[in-house]
């Protein structure tokens, strides 16, 4: 079957394109070029007038795994103010703040959004992120391993084993776990919290190893770059919400010493301790330092007023913080010699201080950030806001006198405390595109994903060009999936189910020998029974595992 | 006659995989690693292989075919037992969803205890591998943690090595309430565990005064269910005191009413004593036979545990009200979908409505069902998932032999398609 989107405005970055009028030819799930000699179209449709993207990606939102169930069985307070029914396709759930599995994908899909990344995945956990992104229908899926804190990595580090072996580690365990970046939270902190440590500097010692963050950081940053993963080491930093952070994380970007490294959420990592409430932006600082090192890539992690719930690794920060849980009720776990989880509801409410200049600080990094390859527009999915809050603010950064407006309504010392009102920048169509779509596929290394030009997936995204941004992005005209129109109107009309994306990075088979004595010895199943296999994912008849290139392969 | 090695089991929620099964023909034998819960769960011999319908032999289609008619027109069908892997359970919402019904796992009552405090006010709660390296005082509470899980002190307790316990033989195991059925806790230098002994019933006062003294209140009296405060000062002082305290409880076993009010009490005590710069946490007993697996894949599914009504058309959870008896019992329910793949002892309760079973081959009815499709049982007939008791660690169950039993998956997919085609005409 051969489609045409005809006389659309096309805003693809991918191919240097902005803002042209341009059709599109769509064959086999695919996006071909304009066919030659006589030819016939199947289904045409006229998109004069409509602005054109690919489908856009959300490259860090907890979509899958268990402190994301923990978070649902811990709310159903939050469910009830948002129940699905289903319809003759699709299946009933709840939304708002974490939603249902099926929910997740059809309003993502109705937002514009073909594929997702868990940024969490614990090894030992990697089976039920799988098995929960096996039931978000519509979106691409994949996950980003999380080490840093287990302890057999961390023993690694101690006997002074080398890089060829971190490497091999981390290769066997991306391979076991299914994923296609590595993810470190609070490096080694979730560890140290096992040993009643309750906080971790980046050049503080873990008390039963001696290792810092500062180490783990660069073996594991090293390990991702050697082994050609295309997503650099992605980071949650030490200090997670401590006023002062943005120390750590200038820090962080210095020690990193030029190697790709990925910051996340890095509003939650950008305060200062300037003022009379001892809590200031550190967002100007840490853009310079963005814009000054080309290594850095960064998500904001921006935070909306309103009723949510934090899920993170980071066990040590999310204790330290379960006194400001609304409502009040919060759990932590220590996992498996693996990680660890925490969950606290949060309430963002612009009459309080705090949380009005964290808002401020994530626009202020939005804006302060100069090139939109290096950003990416996040909410941290659920920690921030709920990801359905995205056209907000994608009006938020396009339209300077609306980020104005809500300005001068949230708490007036905050608003004392921040450059947001000066700040004239106002994000175009081509720079949207870049952090929610090109940018992001570039970041994860994704293969013909992200881009409208020929041989990509048809992931198509077609809006209605509106001046009100968040009318806009919250309601586009259609969505196609692998060719497939899934969304009409804002609103899902067939299922289709993505593939799984991951890597495969080589590693030495020897590794096993110390792994299979380890399980054996310490931890609680076998290692044959650790090991993901693909049928796990495909024996459902919808899953599929889409392996993606390392840097220097050819493609 | 194959030997299998490093078989999972589903059945005793500690994620034992380290069984050795030899298989000759459909008949198992645990040779290696078994225990009293393991090894006849194992071995349970497949008697039904057909499906029957008013108590004929019937072939698969017919008897999928008059599960669909059963419940084409039920107002409020309710599917219990809920016992099985998560492709099972993903039907099992599927098909929950298509009708309507209410979803309610077999072991909810006693979950609840958990549920409600966990909604409550949450918890700090740990799992097997930290329990394993970590562990040096162990408080048991209210339950026979060696009944519930033989293998339990043997795999997590008394290892030989670990990372961070220099003498694995020198950890504390001290039980609240209920004393040991056996010497299963006994350190293997010998240390028998201590035991203060109270009635079950008596918990909700002995935790009270036990989370008071954490948290240094004066307490007056002298004696609580029958254990001197003194004791419970010294238990106190030594959950404070230890490297890694954990403190485990079977939330079934705590047979009383409103024992969620205790689960909380020692939640927030552990609580209290992490916020008095110590660590210690929690460790919840379950997941025997699927229903941490129902909890979960209908967590993320509904957004609710598995005692969820789909009547409305939207998932609406009721900890009371969506329970199978109690709606069988008020009349409310109109029809029962029995769904349990592992224990034969498992039977659906009395009823007088129509009744699907779904069950593992060797159930035996007092009453005939409407339809009973013998199904496999997950890692011994086909492949699965099923979680653990701490929730966090699903494990990958393997096939073991060639039965021919279709999996519960494929019999409510069936009946979900059935149903749809029945529906849409």
């Amino acid at each position: 079957m051969l489609i045409r989107l005809t006389g659309g405005v096309v805003y693809d970055p991918a191919s240097g394109i902005d803002g042209q009028q341009q059709d599109i030819y769509i064959q086999d799930g695919r996006i071909v070029n304009k066919p030659t000699g006589d030819f016939l179209i199947d289904k045409e449709y006229d998109l004069k007038g409509k602005v054109v993207m690919s489908g856009a990606i959300d490259m860090h939102t907890h979509i899958g795994g268990g402190k994301g169930n923990i978070a649902r069985t811990l709310l159903p307070e939050d469910h009830r103010q948002d129940p699905v029914a289903s319809t003759h396709i699709c299946r009933s759930g709840c939304g708002h703040a974490m939603p249902s599995t099926f929910v997740t994908g059809y309003r993502y899909a109705e937002m514009g959004y073909t594929a997702g990344f868990e940024p969490a995945v614990l090894p030992i956990n990697a089976r039920q992120a799988h098995m929960e992104m096996g039931d978000i229908p519509i979106l691409d899926k994949g996950g980003y391993v999380m080490l840093g804190s287990d302890d057999y990595f961390l023993r690694l580090l101690t006997a002074k084993k080398d890089q060829k072996a971190i490497n091999d580690y981390v290769a066997w365990t991306m391979h076991s776990a299914k994923a296609i970046g590595v993810k470190v939270v609070n490096p080694g902190g979730i560890n140290a919290f096992k040993f009643n440590q309750r906080k971790l500097d980046l050049d503080e010692q873990n008390a039963h190893y001696g290792v810092t963050p500062r180490d783990i950081l660069h073996v594991l940053a090293t390990a991702v770059k050697e082994l050609g993963v295309s997503h650099p080491l992605h980071v949650h930093g030490c200090n997670l919400g401590v006023p002062g952070n943005v120390q750590t994380t200038l820090d962080t970007i210095q020690g990193i010493g030029g190697l790709p490294m990925h910051l996340t959420h890095i509003q939650f990592h950008s305060y200062g301790t300037e003022g009379d409430f001892k809590f200031s932006s550190g967002a100007a600082q840490i853009a310079e330092a963005v814009n000054n090192n080309k290594n850095i890539t960064i998500d904001v992690g921006q935070i909306l007023f309103g009723q949510t719930v934090t899920a993170s690794g980071d066990n040590m920060r999310q204790h330290a913080n379960h006194k400001l849980a609304s409502p009040n009720k919060w759990v932590t776990m220590d996992i498996e010699c693996d990680a660890g989880c925490g969950v606290v509801p949060f309430k963002y409410k612009d009459q309080s201080f705090v949380n009005a200049l964290q808002w401020a600080i994530g626009l202020e990094t939005f804006l302060l950030v100069n090139d939109p390859w290096r950003i990416f527009l996040t909410t941290d999915h659920p920690n921030g806001a709920p990801f359905t809050s995205y056209p907000h603010l994608i009006r938020l950064l396009m339209d300077r006198t609306f980020r104005n407006d809500v300005l001068s309504t949230i708490h007036p010392e905050a608003q004392k405390m921040t450059t947001l009102a000066s700040i004239e920048r106002e994000y175009t169509l081509q720079e949207i595109a870049i952090m929610t779509r090109a940018g992001a596929a570039k970041l994860i290394g994704l293969k013909d994903r992200g881009g409208l030009s020929a041989g990509n997936w048809a992931d198509i995204t077609v809006y209605t060009d509106n001046t009100d941004r968040q009318k806009m992005f919250e309601k586009p005209d259609y969505v196609f999936k692998d060719g497939q129109l899934v969304v009409v109107d804002g609103k899902v009309v067939s299922i289709k189910w993505g593939t799984t994306h991951v890597v495969q990075p080589d590693y030495d088979p020897s590794v096993e020998k110390g792994l299979k004595d380890y399980f054996d010895r310490y931890l609680t199943m076998k290692m044959g029974n650790f090991k993901i296999s693909d049928d796990e994912i495909t024996e459902d008849g919808r899953g599929s595992i889409t392996v993606h290139p390392l840097n220097g392969d050819v493609a | 006659m194959t030997d299998i090695t490093e078989v999972p089991s589903p059945f005793c929620g500690i994620g034992t995989d380290d069984l050795t099964i030899r298989v000759e023909g459909v008949s198992l034998k645990v040779i290696e690693n078994g225990c009293a819960v393991n090894t006849p769960a194992f071995e349970q011999a497949i008697t039904d292989t057909s499906a029957r319908v008013d108590g004929k032999e019937v072939s698969l289609e017919t008897a999928v075919a008059k599960a669909a008619e059963l419940l084409k027109n039920t107002k409020l069908p309710v599917i219990g037992g809920c016992a099985t892997d998560v492709n099972g359970m993903r039907a099992l919402l599927a098909l929950a969803d298509r009708s309507g019904a209410v979803v309610d796992n077999i072991n909810f009552t006693g979950a609840r205890n958990n549920f409600l405090a966990l909604q409550d006010s949450g918890w700090m709660n740990t799992t097997l591998a930290e329990v394993k390296n970590r562990c040096d005082l162990l408080l048991v509470v209210g339950t026979d943690l060696e009944a519930f899980a033989p293998r339990f002190f043997e795999r997590y307790l008394w290892n030989k090595e670990a990372m961070f316990v220099q003498d694995t033989s020198a950890r504390e195991v001290i039980y609240l309430g209920k004393a040991p059925s056996g010497n299963a806790s006994t350190s293997p230098n010998g240390q028998k565990a201590q035991v203060l002994e109270s009635a079950t019933e008596d918990l909700p006062e002995v935790i009270a005064v036990l989370r008071a003294l954490v948290k240094g209140l004066p307490i007056r009296a002298t004696s609580v269910g029958g254990i001197a405060v003194t004791e419970l000062q010294i238990l106190a002082d030594k959950l404070k005191s230890a490297t890694y305290g954990v403190v485990t409880w079977a939330a079934g076993a705590l047979a009383y009413r409103q024992a969620e009010l205790t689960v909380q009490t020692l939640s927030e005590l552990i609580k209290d004593i992490n916020d008095r710069n110590a660590r210690c946490s929690g460790l919840p007993l379950a997941g025997k036979e699927g229903d941490q697996t129902a909890n979960q894949v209908c967590g993320w599914t509904t957004g609710y545990p598995a005692r969820t009504r789909f009547s409305r058309g939207y998932p609406e959870y009721d900890p009371f009200l969506n329970d199978t008896n109690l709606l069988l019992d008020s009349g409310e329910a109109d029809a029962l979908v029995w769904v349990h793949a592992f224990n034969v002892n498992a039977v659906p309760p009395a009823t007088d409505l129509p009744l699907v079973v779904v069950g593992r081959s060797g159930m035996t009815f007092s009453k005939e069902p409407d339809v009973f499709i013998p199904v496999g049982t997950p890692g011994i007939d086909h492949a699965g998932h099923a979680y653990r008791m701490d929730n966090v660690v699903a494990i990958r169950l393997k096939k073991l032999r060639d039965s021919g039993l279709p999996s519960t998956a494929d019999v409510l997919n069936a009946i979900e398609h059935a149903l749809r085609e029945e529906t849409v005409c």
